[in-house]
């Protein structure tokens, strides 16, 4: 087979809840593990991803969640949504992300710090978005070994030459 | 479905060039699917892993994931990388006569 440039692929994660953790994670792995490269920027609230402080922290709320519904939590009640004045209720939140670890870690799917480390091991690169980092006052110190960098939205698109982007 | 000989011998592969007869295996097939696919020369450390995935698949029918692999055999994901460089999950499953891995981690 004739030697040509590496496919590539690049996530810009721009979410810190942890249902919007998952995307670019699971794509991530499969994209290494059928070799191909892989670069990720976490820019605003993606940073959690990457925060020593945030990412065992992270939290899905049932507020304003429409796919959320009532039959997740083991009640047959169909299409029934949780109530949004339910979801403020004190504790909601927490339950809510209780109930998407249990069934994750039941599918063996790793938490947040251990699958980003396993993507770092497979040789993927991390960089943070200088100006969120700016905005947000960090440094390098807030971030989870193995993050390469704080780069500029221009440094991001050089590095992804030829990439194929996709945004989460 | 198509065949080929691999080391002198005929097997059924899909069009992807996974082997569909898990028994149809020899380990003279494993050493010419890894010189194929850019491993080069199997070591003791290719062999744990391939030994690995040979029995997990007998058990399950199906060829364990990456993470299966690393959690369960012991082999670190940074191993698997150097060992089995550029697509670890699909290398490895071929090499060792098993279908595509169906898990995402």
């Amino acid at each position: 087979m004739a030697e040509q440039a590496n496919r590539h692929v690049a996530f810009i994660c721009s979410k810190g809840d942890l249902d919007m953790a998952y995307p670019a994670l699971i794509m991530g792995w499969a994209a290494l593990g059928n070799g191909i490269d892989v670069t990720i920027f976490f820019t605003f609230w993606g940073m959690d991803l990457i925060r020593k402080l945030r990412q065992d922290h992270l939290q899905i709320a049932p507020v304003g969640n429409t796919s959320m519904k009532m039959s997740m939590m083991g009640v047959n009640t169909g299409n029934l949504g949780i109530p949004n004045v339910m979801g403020i209720l004190p504790g909601m939140t927490a339950f809510a992300t209780k109930l998407m670890k249990d069934k994750m870690a039941k599918l063996e799917v790793p938490p947040v710090g251990e699958y980003l480390q396993m993507l770092v091991d497979g040789g993927a690169k991390l960089y943070a978005c200088k100006m969120s980092v700016d905005m947000f006052e960090l440094t390098m110190d807030d971030f989870v070994d193995g993050v390469q960098g704080i780069v500029t939205a221009g440094d991001f698109m050089d590095r992804t030459e030829g990439a194929q982007i996709i945004f989460i | 479905m198509a065949t080929r000989v691999i080391a002198g011998k005929t097997v059924q592969v899909n069009d992807e060039g996974f082997m569909t007869v898990p028994g149809e295996w020899t380990r003279e097939i494993a050493a010419e699917l890894a010189k194929e696919q850019a491993v080069g020369e199997l070591t003791p450390a290719h062999w744990k892993v391939i030994d690995f995935c040979r029995q997990d698949a007998a058990g399950t029918g199906k060829a364990p994931t990456l993470r299966r692999i690393t959690t369960a055999a012991g082999v670190s994901t940074k191993d698997m990388f150097a060992l089995f460089p550029k697509g670890p999950a699909k290398k490895v499953a071929l090499i060792s006569g098993l279908g595509k891995p169906e898990g995402c981690v």
